[in-house]
């Protein structure tokens, strides 16, 4: 157990989160992330599936990694992520129908989405089940937690509510004259915010910073 | 590592059947989960174009809300023919009005559903189904008892573009549709125009357009038209 969770496996975890961030610092997976953060409830269960898909088609490449052709190994991933994601997607349109509703074709598309192939061909073909399932769960938490963000942001500014609780009318702030902010809900402000956390992440970690 | 031809083409076949069988189980398991959520949001849809069921979202249990208020407001339906008459035999519920609109016009069934508001009063809803910008927009007209003024409408669409061509899902756009009329005064069956600005409008037969969604709101003009045409004589027969 405790080699389980030894200090490198516990780096695959964190790294992620931070110095190795999917979005912010390896920009991968923006298309969704711009997508679906209007409201915090989509962002949410699109942060778990991604999680759960990562983290899935990690273990069972990582599996498999022995027995895989190289010559077909690709489609082998392509396979195994696209047969993950359609589940995912079954199961959401089963037990949580409305979201599945707004989430639409991004499910779906989580199977194009850049961080799952890197992470298949760049760690599970080389590295261990154990290790691949953690490093699947650290960049699905990765990209996670800036969705999150990004959607707290776009949904307190942009509808005045926090996952569907109405905040801002709750503390009267309508009948005092404030305003929602339209260009929240739109795309462009998905950028904006995530240029934001950039910013702030890269002043804050000295290593992020590109030499001249 | 390097495997030969037929290693290749056998793993490749094993695992196409694993994935492919694995597949085929969960989507057995989950179907009736999916045909209840289906069925319940078509029974929302129905209740909204009679402004009822808003509650769905905060009811404790929403498919019991939803079949609960489904069975106490909508407990007649009928299918008619072309001609407008009532066939039996055929549950109005599960006719699915895109193949009855491939069908020629005098093999189509038709559904109606029939709602009794608290008040006494019988609204007749009416299916309609069509084509926005980029894929199907679909949706329920009800009409009150003299088959002409509108009681109320609820659309919906695949993909129409958010912001624009999506709007014709809000209640401010379907508002303004209640009390329309579809018949003229001289009883000519004439249906809503979604006009723009400078357009020319008649009042009752009216209603506003979709600042930059000007291919979803005249595709949705003529979903009404195209879709309340082919009730015309049912209509006509039971006009008050």
């Amino acid at each position: 157990m405790s080699q389980m969770f030894s200090s490198k496996n516990l780096k695959l975890l964190t790294n992620p989160l931070n110095l190795e961030n999917p979005i912010t610092v390896q920009v991968l997976g923006i298309c969704s992330a711009l997508a679906v953060t209007v409201k915090m409830k989509p962002a949410f269960v699109m942060a778990l599936s991604v999680i759960i898909v990562t983290a899935f088609s990690n273990l069972i490449i990582s599996t498999l990694r022995k027995s895989i052709p190289v010559r077909i190994r690709i489609i082998v991933q392509l396979v195994v992520v696209a047969s993950l994601v359609i589940i995912v997607d079954q199961v959401l349109k089963a037990f949580v129908y409305d979201v599945s509703k707004q989430l639409s074709v991004f499910v779906g598309l989580i199977i194009t989405n850049c961080i799952l192939m890197g992470r298949l061909e760049a760690f599970a073909m080389a590295n261990k089940p154990w290790e691949s399932f953690i490093d699947g769960i650290g960049n699905g938490i990765g990209y996670g937690w800036i969705l999150i963000a990004v959607s707290f942001v776009r949904e307190f500014l942009g509808s005045g509510s926090v996952f569907g609780f109405p905040v801002m009318e709750k503390i009267g702030a309508y009948s005092i004259g404030y305003v929602n902010n339209g260009l929240m809900i739109m795309p462009p402000a998905a950028l904006i915010i995530v240029g934001v956390i950039i910013w702030i992440q890269r002043s804050r970690t000295k290593s992020l910073i590109e030499k001249e | 590592m390097n495997k030969s031809n037929t290693y290749i083409f056998i793993y490749s076949t094993v695992m196409v059947v694993v994935v492919a069988s694995l597949l085929a189980m969960a989507s057995n398991v989950l179907k009736p989960f999916q045909e209840k959520n289906l069925e319940i949001a078509k029974k929302l849809e129905i209740l909204h174009s009679v402004d009822k069921g808003w509650d769905a979202s905060s009811a404790d249990s929403k498919n019991a809300y939803v079949d609960g208020e489904y069975a106490k407001y909508i407990a007649e339906t009928l299918v008619v023919n072309a001609s407008g008459d009532t066939i039996s035999g055929q549950d109005a519920f599960m006719v699915d009005l895109v193949k009855e609109m491939e069908k020629d016009s005098s093999a189509r069934s038709l559904p109606v559903f029939v709602c009794h508001q608290d008040n006494g009063g019988v609204n007749y809803i009416f299916p309609v189904q069509g084509k926005g910008l980029w894929g199907p927009i679909w949706g329920y007209v009800s009409l009150k008892e003299d088959m002409n003024t509108i009681a109320g409408v609820f659309f919906d669409h695949q993909g129409e573009t958010p912001g624009l061509g999506a709007e014709i899902n809000t209640l401010w756009f379907q508002k303004p549709f209640i009390g329309k009329k579809l018949f003229n005064a001289s009883s000519q069956f004439v249906a809503i125009k979604v006009a723009k600005t400078g357009e020319p409008r008649e009042a009752e037969h009216s209603v506003d357009a979709i600042s930059g969604g000007t291919i979803t709101s005249k595709g949705l003009q003529n979903t009404i038209f195209d879709s309340m045409q082919m009730y015309l004589p049912f209509l006509t027969k039971n006009k008050k």
